[in-house]
């Protein structure tokens, strides 16, 4: 009977997010079909706190933005593997503990080289 | 019902992936691959796989995305949105997407639906998903996990590298 592998416990976050899908795409229809349109230069300009708008919207950014996104990513990955670690720790013991040690030592080989290239400098 | 929740989530897949490629705006591809993300999470959700369905969320629709972000903001988008895309080169392109897929039907040939092993949908739901993993990954799949580690370390020495000027 292949329907009863259906992860059923998760139905409510299914209902949730068909009624947050609902509900926004809805205000914006309702909206779009009972507001009043009336446009013209001065409202339809991009709000600068009553200032006029100089240059492009887009610009470039650093690179520095970059690495730091970069890192995040890294180290986020190495966060959730710390997830079923933790939750089997009980079964696995000093094993997984010294496996755990390796991994972080490794990815703290990477941390200390970049914190000694000043990747984490703003310049 | 199964198929039905399949059939959806593969479905916007495909279709969001092909958005991703042939929007002309790089912000919206990321966006509609961020919508794609969290299909594929509903797709391993499917598969009973709920920490993967998790990871998939906090890191690809979470970190990665950002990242792709921080990518686009390095673009002169003003530039990069008036070159015209899809030209020429029909034939190559055709070839590779044909050997990608001749490829993909070969890696699936031994595969059988089913559940075998020790890991049935039913053992791993009475030991929750996490544990399962964990058990596995840090038992069996130890030295993949080891590597991941150093996967990651050059990951952060090619980031640090290539935004420095200059090195000291």
């Amino acid at each position: 009977m292949p329907g009863s592998y259906l992860p059923s416990s998760y139905l409510p976050v299914l209902i949730f997010l068909v009624i947050s899908l609902v509900f926004g795409l809805g205000a914006l229809v309702m909206g779009g079909m009972f507001r009043l349109r009336r446009p013209y230069a001065e409202k339809l300009r991009p709000y600068e706190s009553g200032v006029t708008p100089v240059g492009e919207p887009r610009q470039r950014f650093s690179v520095r933005f970059y690495v730091i996104a970069m890192l995040f990513v890294v180290f986020d990955v190495e966060v959730i593997f710390l997830y079923p670690w933790a939750v089997v720790f009980d079964r696995i013991g000093l094993f997984a503990f010294i496996e755990m040690v390796i991994f972080i030592f490794i990815l703290l080989v990477g941390y200390v080289y970049a914190w000694r290239k000043e990747a984490f400098v703003w310049e | 019902m199964v198929e039905w929740f399949f059939g959806y989530l593969a479905g916007a897949v495909i279709l969001l992936a092909i958005l991703v490629v042939a929007s002309r705006n790089p912000v919206h591809s990321v966006l509609w691959m961020l919508l794609m993300f969290l299909h594929v999470a509903g797709l391993y959700l499917l598969l009973n796989a709920e920490f993967l369905a998790a990871t998939q969320v906090i890191v690809y629709a979470g970190a990665i995305l950002v990242l792709f972000l921080f990518v686009v903001m390095l673009l002169n988008l003003r530039e990069e949105i008036k070159i015209r895309r899809f030209t020429g080169g029909w034939l190559f392109k055709g070839l590779t997407a044909l050997g990608i897929i001749y490829v993909l039907r070969r890696g699936l040939e031994g595969f059988r639906v089913g559940f075998e092993g020790p890991w049935s949908i039913e053992a791993v739901g009475r030991a929750t998903h996490t544990r399962a993993l964990g058990q596995v990954l840090f038992t069996e799949y130890i030295l993949p996990f080891e590597i991941a580690s150093l996967l990651l370390l050059v990951a952060i020495v090619g980031a640090v590298f290539l935004s420095k000027k200059r090195l000291r």
